[in-house]
């Protein structure tokens, strides 16, 4: 998924944008009067808008459907909540990972980054808290709750070790 | 008609030929400020209509405008967004302030007004209008743009430097001490630290005490507080204007947007009046005087402007459209111009620093905005379906 930079604007609102593979800049203004302001900047002036549409929420609903938001289910894996420092994260176990046929206890994630292993999905099943014992094994995907520090930390771990 | 009734025809008959200007001002999409500058100049003396029986209410009107202006300024930031805000350009920032306040400075004392008159017109070309500009920016579609942030994060700059620089020339226009404006600059500077602090920890916290379900309460308790606070610290020589800008930055929090949309008529009300009042005050007749002085410093100042805009951007790696852009948006003077120079209006030896401020700003209101648009009309931005309202402070 791309970088989504989140950018306050002191007085206006918070704006959310990314910069797509042709190097257009694409974001959405979050105004706090309310107002959902879409602009895209192209890649030959990516400082200038060279367009941008108010959209009410119905509109955002609308273009959101559009684009196939309804398959989010899909990138699962791609998908991080935060809240409040608070992150939950879907963490794919790669093929050269060190932990491969080892126990979440050996892999000593929650003391080593406090965060927690909710639940282990594999060939699409759910396993919810698996304990110390639960053996890991490469094309699992870990779902972990912890601080997005400590989430990248436990990326590193099944990586490196 | 006694004196009563006649108070309220005169009042309403202001009021209502603001009601007049700012729809025409909207017709014309260009600030209301100015036009509010000229009926102010209009009924003053020397004007064509003067006003007699109301000029007391208008002016405890005018000062409530000030409070109004600078508590609705304060709402728009949090604590954290200002320190970030004034870290991230400061440089920057320091830049603007030296290239621009150097003129309206240099001008005092080349018409022989002395240092401390000089210094409140410094303060004048020195900071631009946060009200006209973000109208600016959102009417030219130019929100989005890679400078946006660079803009906004100059008036931020401008804004804390305002909160410094009115205390300070607020007890140089006493005509105090050195000793005694430094102490006071003393007492400003830690005032401001103290409640910065304090607002960057628990602003949440401030919110939830000030606010509450019902409108009513909310707007008695926010208008209450502001006007003690604002009282206090006048008391202590650090002005009014700070004090309520103060208050505004300490609340914040999910309430602050309902604060804002029902302070937001109050401020309309009271800044047109407190523009028509620094028109009252001034005395039109000095202003062919000062016409030439005013547009030459426009020019100068608009220069300086685009050099401070284009350097800011420069450091915020924008490419040269953008840099050109924010200094175009920056050139734009308006209320916190006329609110400095309302401080200074009094002070000894300023001959027609109040009619040289009302010239320059209804030339920069206007010429301002006006520059940016010809130079960048915008091309993706479609006409908003509702137009949005002509504000004096927004």
């Amino acid at each position: 998924m791309r970088k989504i930079e989140e950018m306050s604007l002191p007085g206006v609102g918070l704006r959310l944008q990314f910069v797509t593979a042709d190097g257009d800049r694409i974001g959405v203004i979050h105004h706090r009067t309310g107002r959902r302001e879409l602009f895209v900047c192209q890649a030959e002036d990516s400082d200038t808008v060279t367009l941008s549409l108010d959209l009410s929420d119905e509109d955002s609903h609308a273009l959101a459907e559009v684009l196939g938001a309804s398959t989010v289910v899909e990138s699962l894996n791609d998908l991080q909540f935060q809240v409040e420092g608070l992150a939950i994260d879907w963490l794919a176990v790669e093929s050269g990972t060190p932990y491969a046929g080892k126990t979440i206890g050996d892999a000593r994630i929650r003391t080593r980054t406090g965060v927690s292993v909710v639940a282990v999905i594999r060939d699409e099943s759910p396993y919810p808290a698996p304990g110390p014992e639960f053996g890991i094994e490469s094309g699992d995907t870990l779902v972990v709750v912890g601080t997005p520090d400590g989430i990248e930390s436990v990326v590193t771990i099944l990586k490196a070790g | 008609m006694d004196r009563g009734a006649l108070l309220l025809v005169e009042l309403g008959a202001v009021v209502l030929a603001l009601g007049i200007l700012a729809r025409l001002a909207g017709r014309l999409d260009i600030s209301p400020i100015p036009l509010y500058l000229i009926a102010g100049l209009a009924l003053g003396e020397g004007g064509v209509f003067p006003v007699v029986t109301s000029e007391q209410f208008i002016e405890v009107g005018a000062e409530l405008g000030v409070i109004f202006l600078l508590l609705m300024l304060g709402l728009e930031y949090s604590a954290g967004e200002l320190v970030a805000g004034v870290r991230s350009v400061a440089p920057a920032g320091l830049f603007d302030l030296a290239l621009n306040f150097s003129p309206g400075f240099v001008t005092g004392l080349v018409l022989g007004w002395g240092v401390v008159p000089a210094l409140f017109l410094g303060g004048v070309t020195y900071i631009s209008s946060t009200g006209v500009i973000a109208k600016l920016l959102t009417d030219l579609g130019w929100t989005g743009n890679s400078e946006t942030p660079v803009i906004l994060s100059i008036l931020v700059f401008e804004d804390m430097a305002m909160a410094v620089m009115l205390p300070l020339l607020g007890a140089l226009a006493l005509g105090g001490s050195t000793s005694g404006a430094l102490l006071t600059i003393g007492i400003a500077v830690v005032a401001m630290t103290a409640v910065l602090t304090f607002a960057y920890n628990q602003g949440d916290r401030i919110g939830s005490f000030i606010f509450h379900r019902s409108d009513e309460v909310s707007l008695l308790s926010i208008f209450g507080l502001t006007l003690v606070v604002a009282g206090l610290a006048e008391g202590v020589s650090i002005s009014a204007a700070v004090g309520a800008f103060l208050v505004g930055i300490s609340l914040s929090g999910e309430s602050v947007a309902r604060a804002h949309s029902m302070l937001a008529p109050l401020r309309d009300l009271f800044a047109a009046v407190f523009f028509v009042f620094f028109g009252l005050s001034t005395d039109p007749r000095e202003i062919p005087d000062v016409l030439g002085v005013a547009v030459i410093l426009g020019l100068v100042t608009a220069g300086t402007k685009l050099l401070s805009g284009w350097y800011a951007g420069r450091r915020a790696g924008v490419g040269p459209n953008g840099r050109r852009r924010t200094g175009l948006a920056l050139m734009a003077r308006g209320e916190f111009s006329i609110i400095i120079a309302g401080l200074g209006a009094g002070v000894a030896g300023a001959d027609g620093l109040a009619a040289l401020a009302a010239a320059y700003v209804l030339i920069m209101a206007i010429a301002g905005p006006l520059a940016a648009k010809l130079a960048d009309p915008g091309r993706g931005r479609r006409q908003p379906r509702s137009r949005i309202r002509a504000e004096a402070g927004s």
